[in-house]
């Protein structure tokens, strides 16, 4: 129950080309920013979307030419998409009912689904008298249904308020840690994949720019955007020994590197001085604040200069500083704090 | 100000004929009137073609809008102004066209008659025929509109769920779209109810048989206005009820 797939669609003013593996029971999470083709890769393995290139493999079984109905894939949309004209119970039996199932038999896996996911005393309910939670559970449990070997989840907590989320986040951990299939998770929420997924694989512009587990990825981010999303201020530049000049800046770093290499640190390492600092920061620097925003207790401070950077501060050292946009300050870091890794 | 007048007026122009039928019925002797056989027999045979000339555009046009909706074909646009031509065809040219193609020597008419005994025209066959004919472009648009605006995910959805194509449209599109087919069955149902002209024309005017409700108004304004107007009456109280009847169970729900 493998997945292997090598997904190519070819738009007007767009090219997906990424290749996915998930052996049995994987949950891969597939990350990227709004428009990176996720949900394009997703609609492909699917069967919803021709491939251009390439091809999808599931279980040495090739899939690529076969249509939706006859693949096996198990597909939780993002608003769910459950059949409004029937009950949670019968939209759960629709997938068994397809597949030879007589109707009792239907619809007496589709009970043993909606007791699985909490939600066997809301069966005879129509979608639209169920929250939102219970929706995604029923989405989830119709999707399950018919024991798929691959499962696509396209933003599975993307529609629901904080509250719920947190709570389904934890149920959904539940169902895909039981699936012995393969799954692949689609979200733009760096939080989603890294509580649900096994792997990351990372896709921008319909490429994969980085592929690893949470650790690897988090510690070692490759682009711009992975790096805002876990927080860090990423430099690219030529590193010689403990350094890497980054245009005209040279930063100490804590890793020994040569050639083309990153340069990473946490905003929470940047101190800010009203003047050059004289302490044991070996990396100082005059920048200029471009904009102050609140960050949980802290203050994130975004600054212009040699290179543009992100620093919390607290806000009393904020206050102390007297920051506003356009002002003229010194920022500071620890070569210690400075990670640096090949390119 | 401005656009209150017209309105108003446009309103009162609408109502008022309306308000004349009511005002000069003779309400006294209407029991003894609408008791009368050949009156519930022209009512009798309105709303059976009807439902039956509503019952032939829905088996017919729902599989063409979904043709017009969702294939992708060469001539599409040409088939859709071929859909509508019969709202525009005067409904007279309409039943001497059926005529020359379904009358006894008419193109179809013909082979019909002498292969399989069938006749159509100046039957009661003929005026569901005619009816069906001048009703079904408003059920085709009608549904047309409903399966364009269907989210045709869902039939993704079911797809991945392992429905081929006819489960799907049987299951899943023909659910999402009942709304839209119930207010063209009713919209189709209306104008099978009143049509006059092409009735008149193919199917003839033989009491009982291809007589009626909107014939019998006719041939009764000529001998006996009253009777005109008691016809006229029961005709729209039948309409308005069945309308509204289907309108708060299915069109708003």
């Amino acid at each position: 129950m493998s997945l292997d797939a090598h997904l190519v669609v070819s738009r007007a003013a767009f090219t997906l080309d990424v290749a996915l593996r998930a052996e049995p029971g994987e949950v891969v999470a597939l990350l990227g920013p709004n428009g990176a083709g996720k949900t394009t890769a997703l609609r492909a393995l699917a069967g919803l979307e021709p491939l251009s290139g390439g091809h999808v493999r599931l279980s040495g079984r090739d899939l690529t030419r076969v249509p939706p109905e006859k693949r096996g894939v198990g597909v939780v949309f993002q608003d769910y998409l459950l059949f409004s004209h029937l009950s949670a119970l019968d939209n759960v039996a629709f997938g068994p009912r397809r597949r030879g199932r007589t109707r009792a038999e239907a619809r007496g896996i589709a009970a043993a689904w909606l007791d699985r996911v909490g939600l066997a005393a809301f069966a005879e309910r129509k979608p639209r008298k169920l929250s939102g939670g219970q929706q995604q559970r029923v989405a989830l449990a119709r999707a399950l249904a018919v024991e798929p070997e691959l499962l696509l989840l396209d933003e599975p907590l993307a529609a629901l308020d904080a509250r719920t989320r947190l709570d389904t986040r934890a149920e959904l951990h539940e169902h895909l840690a039981k699936h012995t299939g393969a799954t692949l998770l689609i979200t733009h929420d760096p939080l989603d994949a890294l509580m649900l997924a096994d792997r990351l694989v990372i896709v921008e512009d319909g490429r994969i720019v980085q592929e690893g587990d949470a650790a690897e990825v988090t510690a070692r981010p490759r682009t711009d955007y992975i790096a805002r999303l876990v927080g860090l201020n990423l430099y690219r530049g030529r590193g010689d020994g403990r350094t890497v000049a980054v245009g005209d800046l040279v930063l100490h770093v804590a890793d020994e590197v040569s050639g083309e290499s990153y340069a990473a640190f946490p905003p929470s390492a940047v101190t800010l001085h009203p003047a050059r600092p004289d302490g044991s920061a070996r990396n100082a620097w005059p920048a200029r604040v471009a904009g102050v925003q609140r960050h949980g207790d802290n203050l994130r401070v975004r600054l212009d200069g040699p290179v543009e950077l992100a620093a919390d501060v607290t806000p009393a050292a904020a206050a102390h500083l007297r920051l506003s946009p356009g002002q003229e300050v010194w920022a500071a870091v620890k070569a210690a704090q400075v990670r640096a890794y090949r390119y | 100000m401005g656009l209150l007048v017209p309105a108003l007026a446009g309103l009162l122009f609408l109502v008022l004929p309306l308000v004349g039928l009511v005002v000069r019925a003779p309400w006294s002797t209407m029991p003894a009137r609408l008791a009368e056989p050949a009156v519930l027999d022209a009512l009798w045979l309105s709303v059976r073609t009807a439902t039956m000339a509503t019952a032939v555009c829905l088996v017919l046009g729902v599989p063409l809008a979904w043709l017009l909706a969702r294939a992708d074909f060469p001539g599409r646009r040409v088939v859709r102004a071929l859909v509508t031509v019969p709202l525009v065809l005067p409904p007279v040219v309409g039943g001497v066209a059926l005529l020359l193609v379904f009358g006894r020597r008419g193109l179809i008419g013909e082979w019909l008659d002498s292969a399989f005994g069938i006749t159509l025209p100046f039957t009661t066959a003929g005026v569901v025929l005619a009816e069906a004919f001048v009703a079904m472009p408003f059920l085709v648009i009608a549904v047309e509109g409903a399966l364009r605006g269907a989210d045709t995910r869902y039939e993704e959805a079911a797809a991945t769920l392992g429905a081929g194509r006819w489960t799907t449209f049987t299951r899943v599109t023909l659910p999402l779209v009942a709304p839209g087919v119930a207010a063209g069955g009713v919209l189709c149902w209306a104008r099978a109810l009143g049509e006059f002209g092409a009735t008149i024309t193919f199917a003839g005017n033989f009491p009982g048989r291809t007589q009626t409700m909107p014939l019998a108004v006719y041939l009764a304004l000529e001998t006996d206005v009253q009777a005109a107007i008691v016809l006229s009456l029961l005709l729209l109280a039948v309409s308005v009820t069945i309308l509204a009847a289907l309108r708060d169970k299915w069109v708003s729900g």
